[in-house]
């Protein structure tokens, strides 16, 4: 009862607007074989227009898995999830698709570039399907690739690929974005440029910005903080000042 | 130029090596349907057109003789609509360069009688001139074997009357497609010359002016055969009628229809065959081409691309390797089509103009079966991919389980070197798809047998015939039955080692509604130089009493031993009797009944005559021989089996031969494609495994030791595999054969399996020299740096 209130009170008192998306009562089970794996334990989570939150956790927590399922790529054991009021987890396959099509940008922590299409065909293969999309070499230049444009992904280094990807994510300027250990394979100066292109994005488009990470200090770039262990949130705080990706130390 | 469709080039490009294989495989597959279909469509269409142009007729009879004005009676049985009434007659042409003269036919030509049916197609030289009663028009296939143009002389021996005539043409007929002289195994047009002659000279010649021997007749669309041959044979009893045919049994149509039918035995198996392992191969290799896209498809998905625009995507690669193998299959295929009926229309089926037609029909149904089946193969793997959450499909498939196995269990382990518990382990974790794979290799291999096993059921063939049955250096058959003193006179002739006889009879077979011509042999006490010998070359001998019936024969007439059969005997006095079936033997070719001399002249009431002299020669002696044989003057042919031989090998054999080397060639193709592109995928599969090994130290040699280890262990387990498949399916191509012309027992010779096995080591051997260069440039860095 009180566990309500409190989460009510919190809701009421966001600062930045309205939950975009939203998800109550989140479970998964993954089965292998004999074996359950609870991944996500009750889970209710939010994300509000605008802001950029970091999703904070040890690996194996249920980060993944909870993005995955925000984001249409996975759908829950039970609970539901919400965008801007309709019913996700009702959704069909085909339903999912064009959700994740019009709002959702993904970034990946380990790219999941196109091999054999260069860095603006991977961001082409975005904005061909998508409704109103900035062009792939614009897309290119805000994350500072524009010399790379015609190299394919394996004359990009991780950075750059993982650069790659977060303009294709960006390309068709989704409402949301997504991104799962970002910086995960990178070294940290490589990391921290990956994230001040993050930063950007949310702060010139407005993008409602979720960041997966294992890496604490990540935490202090974001306007809110959601911490998992164990496939539950034993945390969400909001920081007082975003820092500047640049100021990040670890 | 959408980002998928680049993809979709770039892909092509980067998988050339697979895609030009897999093309290829398409395209053999195409092309045996194509080449095998079309060539025995066309050959069927070419004789159909040949018929109807030329007007070949329905029904043919044959009798003593007979007034023309018989023909108005004919004319009146119900269903007929055209008569054609002439002169039918057996010559002899003894050419000086022929050994002995050779026995033909003679037909009379009424160029202004009202029916003209069986029309005669002048290739050169011009029509007969009825003023000109030593004019001769003579058959293509004669003239062309020995020479003879319009304007060279032809002696004639007509009635009996040597004569010089002159060829004014050369000409085909619809009813001479295919003749076979008297004494003959094999359809050698140099043997059996066609005359055609004008009919005033002709009947003269044979004292049978104002009189005819054959009738052949055209019928309505819808008449009834059997009633109208039933009735004309009424009418021509009283003139001595032996019978009449209809189409179906008109000697040369029926050889003709026999031959097109072994073809057919074949152009209903094989082109199937290959298409459908070509079809079924691609199927497999395809879908796991596009399984090993299967983080590219799940991202596609990921970033809103929906299961139509995916499948889609990938049916269009797959189609385009298809397409360009089909395209490449139509033209390989149809080029082949028609080399294949001109080897018959030159030298076998002489038609008067025939016409290569590449049916759409078979062109749409060859290209869809292979795009279908290779669509349905991609569609299958992207469905896998794309029914799963894309975040599941992402994910790189989570570590594989292995399980310790029985070798492991037996203690054999311990004597494995790593890398040998590697490749155990990787082969035992996916049984299924290792099975999956040796049988696809395993269709490779059978294919190629079964390619090569048509070349053997000849060599079995041949050697049935011409080594075990045909012993004797030489045969001669008479005009006319002769007296058994014949033989004496013939084993004083210098040279002459052994002489026996061999009785031929001209019957047909009856029994209730159906009846066969066919030749009863009567065996002597010692029979020593043609023996009566089964399927399985086994010597089957003949019983004093009754007939021994061919098995095949039996069944078509529904007899069974120890019952009654009606023989219409086709010579002499012509009686009908009848004769008890003692027996069954299994032949491998041909319809006949076989009977003692003794019991043959009983049932013929006669004093046992030779059809047939069989003799042992000394070999230098044979052209002597054959010159004294020659003055006999009842000595209709003299004939060798050598020259049967001879001219087998020199005719089918000689097109079957192009024919296996073809499907050889496509079969190789074939198992060389599957080969590679098996190997290939394994190694995309694996590459990120084998990458790493490399990079914790493994030497190239023992990676490659890895990888092919595999691959040489599918190999193993698909060689015996496909041995057995091509056993079987020519097992199944000898039952789809036409059961009156051939009976072959199965025969695969061990150079056939050699072979087969040959070519597969060979492709195995190909596909791992191609695949080591990939191997050695394996990215290292690669793998450490991403999980893609
Ligand atoms: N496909 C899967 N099958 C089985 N277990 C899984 C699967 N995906 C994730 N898990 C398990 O679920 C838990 C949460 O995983 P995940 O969400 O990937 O964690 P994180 O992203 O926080 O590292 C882990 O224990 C992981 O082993
Ligand atoms: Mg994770």
């Amino acid at each position: 009862m009180s566990e309500r209130r409190e989460q009510a009170a919190s809701e009421r008192s966001e600062p930045l607007g309205e939950a975009v998306l939203w998800a109550r009562g989140l479970t998964k089970i993954y089965q292998m074989g004999e074996v359950e794996v609870q991944a996500l334990r009750g889970v209710d989570f939010a994300l509000h227009r605008g802001e950029l939150l970091v999703l904070l956790g040890a690996s194996g927590s249920g980060k993944s898995t909870l993005l995955n399922i925000v984001g249409g790529l996975d759908v829950p054991t039970s609970g539901q999830v919400f965008y801007s009021g309709q019913d996700l987890s009702q959704a069909d396959d085909k339903e999912l698709t064009n959700f994740r099509r019009r709002n959702i940008g993904f970034v990946f922590q380990f790219y999941n570039l196109i091999p054999s299409l260069t860095a603006a065909e991977n961001v082409a293969l975005v904005t061909d399907i998508a409704d109103e999309s900035l062009h792939p070499r614009d897309a290119l230049a805000l994350v500072g690739l524009s010399a790379r444009a015609d190299h394919f992904p394996s004359q990009l280094s991780g950075g750059e690929q993982q650069r790659v990807a977060i303009a294709r994510a960006i390309a068709k300027q989704p409402k949301i974005l997504l991104c799962d250990e970002p910086t995960g394979a990178l070294d940290y100066r490589t990391g921290i440029a990956v994230l001040e292109v993050l930063e950007r994005v949310n702060r010139e488009f407005g993008t409602a910005t979720a960041v997966i990470t294992h890496n604490a200090p990540v935490a202090e770039m974001a306007d809110r903080v959601v911490s998992l262990a164990d496939g539950r949130i034993i945390s969400d705080h909001k920081n007082p000042a975003r820092k500047s990706p640049r100021e990040l130390a670890w | 130029m959408s980002a998928l469709d680049k993809k979709l080039f770039r892909d092509l490009a980067s998988l050339r090596g697979q895609v030009i294989t897999i093309a290829l495989v398409v395209a053999c597959g195409i092309a045996s349907y194509i080449a095998m279909r079309t060539a025995y469509d066309s050959l069927i269409t070419s004789r159909d057109e040949y018929y109807e142009k030329y007007r070949f007729a329905d029904v043919f009879a044959n009798l003593k003789r007979a007034p023309r004005s018989l023909a108005e009676r004919i004319e009146n049985i119900p269903g007929v609509v055209e008569v054609q009434t002439r002169v039918v007659e057996r010559v002899l042409v003894p050419l000086d360069k022929l050994p002995r003269p050779v026995s033909g036919t003679i037909v009379s030509v009424d160029r202004h009688a009202t029916s003209q049916l069986n029309g005669l197609f002048l290739k050169e030289g011009r029509e007969l001139d009825p003023r000109h009663p030593d004019e001769v028009i003579l058959i293509d296939g004669f003239a062309t074997a020995h020479d003879l143009r319009p304007g060279s002389s032809l002696p004639v021996v007509i009635n009996g009357t040597l004569r010089k005539l002159r060829v004014v043409g050369v000409a085909l007929s619809p009813e001479f497609v295919m003749t076979l002289a008297p004494g003959q195994l094999t359809y050698d047009p140099g043997l059996a010359p066609v005359l055609w002659m004008n009919h005033a000279a002709l009947e003269a010649a044979f004292r049978l002016e104002g009189a005819f021997n054959s009738v052949t007749l055209r019928l309505e669309r819808d008449a009834s055969r059997a009633a109208v041959l039933t009735e004309l044979d009424m009418v021509l009893k009283p003139y001595g009628g032996i019978g009449s045919v209809a189409r179906d049994k008109q000697q040369s149509n029926y050889m003709l229809s026999g031959e097109l039918a072994q073809l057919d035995s074949m152009a209903g198996f094989v082109p199937y065959l290959f298409l459908g392992v070509a079809a079924l191969l691609v199927n497999v290799v395809l879908s796991r081409l596009v399984q090993l896209q299967r983080s590219s498809i799940a991202t596609l998905k990921a970033i809103g691309y929906d299961d139509r625009a995916i499948t889609l995507h990938y049916l269009k690669l797959v189609s385009v390797i298809v397409i360009g193998g089909a395209a490449l299959g139509i033209g390989v295929g149809s080029y082949l089509g028609r080399l294949e009926m001109h080897l018959y229309t030159d030298q076998f089926f002489r038609f008067a103009e025939p016409r290569y037609v590449l049916a759409p029909s078979a062109v749409i149904f060859s290209v869809a079966i292979s795009v279908a089946s290779a669509c349905f193969g991609a569609w299958f793997a992207v469905r896998r991919v794309a029914t799963m959450p894309p975040a599941e499909a992402m994910r790189p498939a989570a570590p594989a389980r292995y399980r310790r196995s029985l070798l492991e269990v037996l203690g054999v382990w311990r004597f494995l070197t790593p890398v040998m518990r590697m490749i155990w382990r990787e082969l035992s974790r996916r049984p299924l798809r290792l099975m999956l794979s040796a049988l696809g290799i395993a269709l490779g291999v059978g294919i190629n047998v079964v390619a090569r096993s048509m070349t053997d059921s000849m060599d079995y063939l041949i050697d049935v015939q011409f080594h075990r049955s045909m012993r004797e250096d030489l045969n001669v058959t008479f005009m006319n039955p002769v007296p058994r003193s014949a033989l004496s006179s013939l084993r004083s002739i210098p040279g002459v080692h052994y002489a026996e006889s061999l009785r031929s009879v001209p019957v047909r077979f009856r029994s209730a509604h159906q009846y066969r011509d066919a030749v009863i042999q009567g065996y002597s006490d010692q029979q020593a130089l043609r023996k009566l010998i089964d399927d399985h070359a086994i010597e089957v001998s003949v019983p004093e009493h009754g007939m021994l019936l061919t098995e095949k024969l039996a069944e078509i007439l529904g007899v069974r031993p120890g019952e009654r059969i009606t023989v219409e005997i086709r010579e002499g006095d012509f009686r009908e009797t009848s004769v008890t079936v003692a027996g069954l033997v299994r032949e491998p070719f041909g319809l006949s009944g076989h009977m003692t001399e003794r019991s043959l002249a009983r049932l013929l009431g006669d004093t046992a005559p030779i059809s047939t002299a069989l003799l042992t020669v000394e070999p230098n002696a044979v052209e002597s021989i054959e010159r004294r044989l020659k003055t006999f003057p009842t000595v209709a042919s003299v004939a060798s089996p050598q020259d049967f031989k001879r001219q087998f090998n020199e005719q089918s054999a000689a097109i079957m031969n192009v024919f296996m080397f073809i499907m050889s060639l496509f079969a190789t193709i074939i198992a060389v494609g599957v080969i590679y592109n098996n190997a290939r995928v394994a190694l995309s599969q694996r590459d990120r495994d084998l990458a790493s090994l490399r990079v914790l130290g493994f030497t190239k040699r023992e990676v490659a030791a890895i990888l092919f280890g595999e691959q040489a262990i599918q190999i193993a387990i698909s060689i015996p595999l496909g041995l057995y498949v091509g056993r079987a399916l020519t097992i199944a191509m000898m039952t789809n054969a036409d059961p009156e012309t051939y009976r072959l027992p199965v025969s695969i010779s061990a150079q056939t399996y050699v072979f087969a096995i040959g070519v597969t080591l060979i492709a195995a051997v190909l596909s791992a020299l191609l695949l080591r260069r990939k191997l050695d440039q394996l990215d290292l860095i690669g793998v450490l740096k991403t999980r893609e």
